[in-house]
């Protein structure tokens, strides 16, 4: 009985001086905090330039122009064809590697041009998925192309992609911890400084991992509920 | 108004028109009939260019629009078009519907657009959906509001694409009784249906379809009392 009295003890001692370590000493809890802030501000811009930039990729992968398609097209085919991790270190250390801007600036190109060909993907279903007869009523009624695709083939699309750009966001979430490897800003970042601090691997990295999943399970849940609001919507 | 000289339009090996030649007069009200596939939609769609003829002329009011750089757009506010399946823009509401077109293509003011639409409404009977979106509406109302819609870029020619054949039966009448009171105030329309009565009611003039030709012509009377081709007669027949 003492001994499994003792061996609690132990385990809490360990427990406690863990996260003592990892989140207390030093006030290290802010650096977690400012990585959570930096993952999530880095993947909310990203998916903002990956929407701007998987749009007009989009048009240009639907437009009649073969010069357009054919950018669109391997943009896309080569961001897909190519670890993230690969392209993260060629914009950091090759592109930017001599202009002086932050780091976090940085990032949110790479993630953005990487969900940007993803994106691009998704808008194009969207848009695809809009019934021709929606064009063609709009044609009819004299407004150009363009026009029809502002006002009316846009807007649905957009209602019908909003789920899978929220999970993009998600998704970017976890990709993003890459830039923990070049770069201490994100929540590996913070890992990274509190295990050269304590030399322990154990306590930060699962730390980091309950915070991720904290996070996702946090907005996976919200988008659910945001999708079946969507889908009463539908139902009227 | 409307001249068509040798129509053809294949869609890869397919012919679905071999050679239409048609005059249609300002004020006309012409019906088209015909079996499935006889390419009477493919017709009626080449006339706005929602089809690209591969071969042939089409003039409106003298102006060729088959040739290269003539502006589509502009071919096709003079023409309004009515769907089988309504195709109402569903994020917008009725009203929306409506003046979208007046709004960005006419440059229209919006008040005025809204009067506009308002008074299409009241033509059509449903002044009170003008707030609605279109899920809330019956396929009937869906069809008048597709008309009005149509209507309020104040086109010469009304082109109906089967508009009653995607409606319950209960809601056929009010559409084609807003069609006939248009027929009434004198709109050119051209307009493929399977409404034989409203055929033979309203129309000036009846076109027989079959195999990409037109095979017969005449007013109703000649054409459903007295049809000369054996396609025509085989046809009527079989619907009336």
């Amino acid at each position: 009985m003492e001994s499994v009295t003792a061996w609690f003890a132990e385990v809490g001692a360990w427990v406690s001086d863990g996260l003592y370590s990892t989140f207390v000493i030093d006030g290290r809890w802010e650096w977690f905090l400012s990585g959570l802030g930096n993952t999530l501000l880095i993947s909310l811009f990203s998916v903002l330039l990956g929407m701007i930039l998987g749009l007009v990729t989009a048009l240009f992968r639907l437009s009649g122009s073969k010069f357009l398609k054919t950018v669109g097209s391997i943009y896309v085919d080569v961001i897909r064809g190519t670890p993230t991790m690969v392209q993260l270190l060629i914009i950091y250390y090759v592109i930017f590697a001599p202009i002086p801007i932050p780091k976090m600036i940085v990032g949110i190109i790479a993630f953005g041009i990487n969900s940007g060909a993803y994106i691009a993907e998704i808008v194009r279903g969207g848009i695809l998925s809009v019934n021709k007869g929606q064009t063609e009523a709009g044609r009819s009624l004299g407004l150009t192309g363009a026009q029809t695709m502002t006002f009316i083939i846009i807007p649905q699309a957009v209602k019908n992609i909003l789920p899978a750009l929220a999970n993009e966001f998600i998704v970017l979430i976890k990709e993003t911890a890459v830039i923990g490897m070049v770069d201490n800003l994100d929540l590996v970042g913070a890992a990274k400084k509190v295990q050269s601090r304590t030399y322990d691997y154990f306590w930060p990295l699962i730390s980091i991992a309950v915070i991720y999943y904290v996070v996702i399970k946090f907005l996976s849940v919200l988008l659910n509920r945001f999708e079946a609001s969507l889908r009463k919507s539908d139902i009227r | 108004m409307i001249k068509v000289n040798n129509l053809h339009k294949h869609f890869g090996k397919l012919e679905v028109l071999s050679g239409i030649d048609e005059h249609i007069k300002k004020g006309e009200k012409v019906v088209v009939i015909g079996p499935s596939g006889s390419g009477k939609s493919t017709f009626l769609r080449c006339l706005n260019l929602l089809e690209t003829p591969t071969d042939g002329e089409i003039f409106i009011d003298g102006e060729c629009i088959t040739e290269k750089g003539v502006n589509v757009n502009k071919i096709r506010e003079k023409m309004g078009m009515v769907f089988q399946q309504f195709n109402l823009f569903p994020h917008l509401t009725i009203l929306d519907n409506i003046t979208l077109a007046p709004i960005k293509v006419k440059k229209m003011a919006k008040p005025d657009a809204e009067k506009l639409a308002m008074e299409l409404l009241e033509r059509v009977g449903l002044v009170d959906k003008a707030s609605a979106y279109p899920a809330q509406l019956s396929g009937g109302q869906q069809q008048r509001i597709a008309i009005a819609r149509a209507l309020a870029m104040n086109p010469e020619i009304m082109l109906f694409d089967e508009p009653t054949s995607a409606l319950d039966p209960e809601m056929v009448g009010e559409v084609l009784a807003v069609m006939k009171d248009l027929a009434d105030a004198g709109m050119t329309m051209v307009v493929v249906t399977h409404e034989m009565g409203f055929a033979r009611e309203v129309a000036s003039r009846v076109l027989f379809m079959d195999q990409g030709v037109i095979m017969e012509q005449g007013t109703p009377e000649e054409l459903f009392g007295n049809p000369q081709n054996e396609r025509t007669k085989s046809f009527l027949s079989k619907v009336l």
